[in-house]
């Protein structure tokens, strides 16, 4: 809290500036600033009186009101969410090698290739992800860059690229702040009405309005305040990097993310009490190679766990971050850096764990492929978190058994198994497990990828479609008429 | 019930596992009487006991067998049904004796002295006698001598030999020798298995096979019948 006024935050929007002069911040301008800019001192008041009004709870509807998001500060309930959005997508190939010592040995190994995400990649990942069972919710998780994209109309494509593909919930960040009256417009009209799209925010919103070290941008702070007048739900986040925007040190770099985030989140209250708010934390360490992120350094999965419980000492939702790997393919090394984070951050509790499938080269590269095969470790992770159920009439049964097969001559308990079988009561085995010796985890992951974009789509309906495109300006048509339409 | 609606809710039983009217098929709503059960009123019905094992038991396992081949099945139901069926095989097993249907064989199987590891040796117990073989559990930590004396004096077709540790499957090797020096060795197929068992460990000991696993010395077996 002592960060907040001493130093303080340059604020670079003359608007948020203006809000906390007028709320009894301590404002100053600095005249050697270019652009203009404020220095803003927050009160501990504000913080406080902020944290008081900003919801404890936060409802994330979805166009299927049955995947629909309830977060409360006070509960660890995580819900595994894609996201970010990366520049490349990674396209897997798979050839036949054959051993020049035994040509009957064959292997298929993939080779990937890299490009553009566009578009059509992202109407593909929220099929699959609308497939793929442990994937509560999306963040749009490609970077569209066709060439019919342009500023004006990125915003309300990738929000209708992943709603009408996808009934699960939908969140994003604004390329343009002028574009979000549009993008409101058209989840009303899916959501059935500005009423009914109040009790089902069908979709929320990204800020990263602090960046590191404690600087509100001028673009992303208009944008989140208008959002926040809207009432709609917000991720405050900030992605400090211990080494270079952030102490290298684990307590200094929580303690400005902790500033930036709450200052945030004070200047959303200000003008709007009670918007629904995540407290949004994205800390990763520097490579110290290339000073880029290290998602996958263990500091930075040991900074997510503390920011949530940073979260749960306000009893505020957070917006995580795990399961980003360095490498830039799946390999060993993206299996071992994304598990160690999902693990270790899912068991501390966030509410929205985000970046879950699929990234990889440090949160620049999609890959299809890796996210089916981040499906399978999170079904054995949600298998981990149920919670254990054990009833006086479970006692008694398994004492029975006990007693029972001890009469038995090849005490065996092999038959009670059955039941729980077919009950989902035993885990399931690894469903990309090659055969024999053979290592087809890729394969078999391809295989399942391709079959699921083969599902039929739960599009949005004709009805509503034609309304959205007479009414929302800048939506491209290829995307209406999508292939797999039931 | 006539006789080919009595037969086919025996087989029915042996698919669903269910040995007894007390056992959980995976069918929730097949009640009543189980393989034991059915077995039993089918002899009381002049059932031949032919019939009762080709159109129901045998039949009955076929089907398991593919659903395990499948993987619609895995082998804690394959063990179910097979345990049903050697029980009931131990019901008609008197009255076999009696009929011209041949045997296919007598597997006396322990695990060797030094060694009280069973579960792998109970498993194959089940599945041979599911298969059809008349098999006899000769326990665990078993003398290399009591071995000895048994194949000496009951004959069997098929000697099985278990080991789970390193060191107790050595005792295989003795049991192989001991075989020789009693000049019983050419009298009896000796297979072994057990986790610390491999292919090439067989072979050096100069037993008869290897098997990795119920499976494969069901496998195995069937082969030395051909």
């Amino acid at each position: 809290m002592d960060i907040l006024t001493d130093p303080g935050l340059i604020c670079f929007n003359e608007e948020a500036a203006g809000i906390f002069s007028d709320n009894g911040a301590d404002v100053q301008p600095i005249i050697a600033l270019a652009p203009p800019g404020w220095k803003v001192r927050i009160p501990a008041r504000l913080v406080n009186s902020a944290l008081e009004s900003a919801p404890k709870t936060v409802t994330l509807g979805a166009r299927n009101p049955d995947n629909a998001l309830f977060m409360d500060g006070d509960e660890p309930r995580v819900y595994f969410i894609s996201g970010s959005e990366c520049n490349i997508w990674l396209e897997p190939s798979f050839e036949k090698f054959v051993s020049k010592q035994d040509s009957t040995r064959e292997i298929r190994v993939p080779s990937f290739h890299t490009r553009r995400g566009t578009v059509n990649d992202l109407c593909n990942s929220a099929r699959v992800f609308e497939q793929l069972d442990t994937v509560d919710g999306i963040i749009r998780n490609v970077n569209i860059q066709d060439d019919d994209i342009t500023a004006d109309n990125k915003d309300v494509n990738k929000y209708f690229a992943c709603l009408n593909n996808s009934t699960k919930h939908v969140m994003a960040g604004l390329t343009k702040g002028d574009q979000l009256d549009n993008v409101i417009n058209m989840a009303e009209i899916i959501a059935g009405g500005e009423t009914a799209l109040r009790k089902n925010p069908i979709i929320s919103f990204i800020t990263c309005l602090v960046k590191s070290p404690l600087q509100f941008v001028d673009d992303t702070t208009a944008t989140y305040l208008k959002i926040a007048r809207r009432g709609m739900p917000v991720v405050v986040s900030s992605s400090p990097q211990a080494g270079t925007t952030a102490p290298p040190s684990e307590a200094g770099i929580l303690a400005q993310i902790n500033a930036e985030v709450l200052a945030g989140i004070t200047l959303g209250q200000l003008v709007n009490p009670g918007t629904p708010v995540l407290y949004g934390t994205v800390p990763v360490r520097a490579r110290m190679d290339t000073l880029g992120d290290s998602y996958g350094a263990v500091e930075t999965s040991q900074y997510n766990v503390d920011c949530s419980q940073l979260a749960r000492y306000y009893h505020l939702p957070n917006y995580s971050t795990a399961g980003v790997s360095d490498a830039k393919i799946p390999s060993h090394q993206s299996a071992v850096e994304r598990i160690f984070s999902d693990i270790l951050v899912t068991l501390s509790g966030p509410q929205y764990l985000h970046c879950a499938f699929g990234l990889l080269d440090c949160n620049s590269t999609f890959s299809l492929l890796q996210a089916v095969i981040d499906d399978a470790h999170f079904r054995m992770l949600r298998w981990f978190l149920q919670q254990p159920e054990i009833t006086d009439e479970d006692i008694e049964k398994a004492t029975g058994h006990i007693r029972a097969v001890s009469e038995t001559p090849q005490k065996l308990y092999i038959k009670y198994v059955r039941k729980l079988l077919r009950s989902g009561g035993i885990s399931p085995l690894y469903p990309f497990e090659g055969a024999d010796m053979a290592d087809d985890a890729f394969c078999l992951a391809h295989q399942r990828t391709e079959e699921l974009l083969t599902q039929p789509v739960n599009h949005i309906d004709n009805e509503v479609t034609d309304r959205l495109y007479n009414e929302i300006p800048g939506l491209l048509h290829r995307l209406k008429g999508y292939k797999g339409e039931i | 019930m006539n006789k080919e609606e009595l037969i086919a809710l025996l087989k029915e039983n042996v698919i669903q596992g269910r040995k007894t009217r007390n056992d959980e098929g995976i069918d929730e709503d097949l009640t009543g009487p189980g393989v034991l059960e059915l077995t039993q009123t089918a002899l009381d019905a002049n059932i031949s006991p032919k019939e009762i094992i080709s159109d129901g038991l045998t039949a009955g396992m076929e089907i398991v067998g593919e659903k395990f081949n499948t993987k619609e099945y895995f082998v804690p139901d394959m063990l179910a049904s097979a345990e049903a069926v050697s029980d009931a095989m131990d019901i008609l097993k008197p009255l076999l004796e009696k009929s011209d249907l041949s045997k296919k064989g007598l597997f006396a199987i322990a695990t060797v002295k030094g060694d009280i590891h069973d579960i792998g040796k109970n498993i194959v117990s089940i599945l041979l006698k599911g298969a059809g073989y008349e098999v006899v559990d000769l326990g665990i930590d078993v003398p290399t001598d009591d071995v000895v004396e048994y194949v000496r004096t009951k004959k069997p077709d098929y000697l099985g030999l278990s080991a789970l540790l390193t060191t107790t499957m050595l005792v295989m090797g003795d049991v192989v020798e001991a075989l020789k020096a009693a000049g019983l060795r050419d009298s009896v197929k000796v297979l072994v298995g057990g986790a610390a068992v491999s292919e090439e460990f067989s072979q050096k000991i100069g037993a008869d096979a290897y098997c990795l696993d119920g499976f494969d010395a069901v496998r195995v077996l069937d082969g030395y019948q051909s």
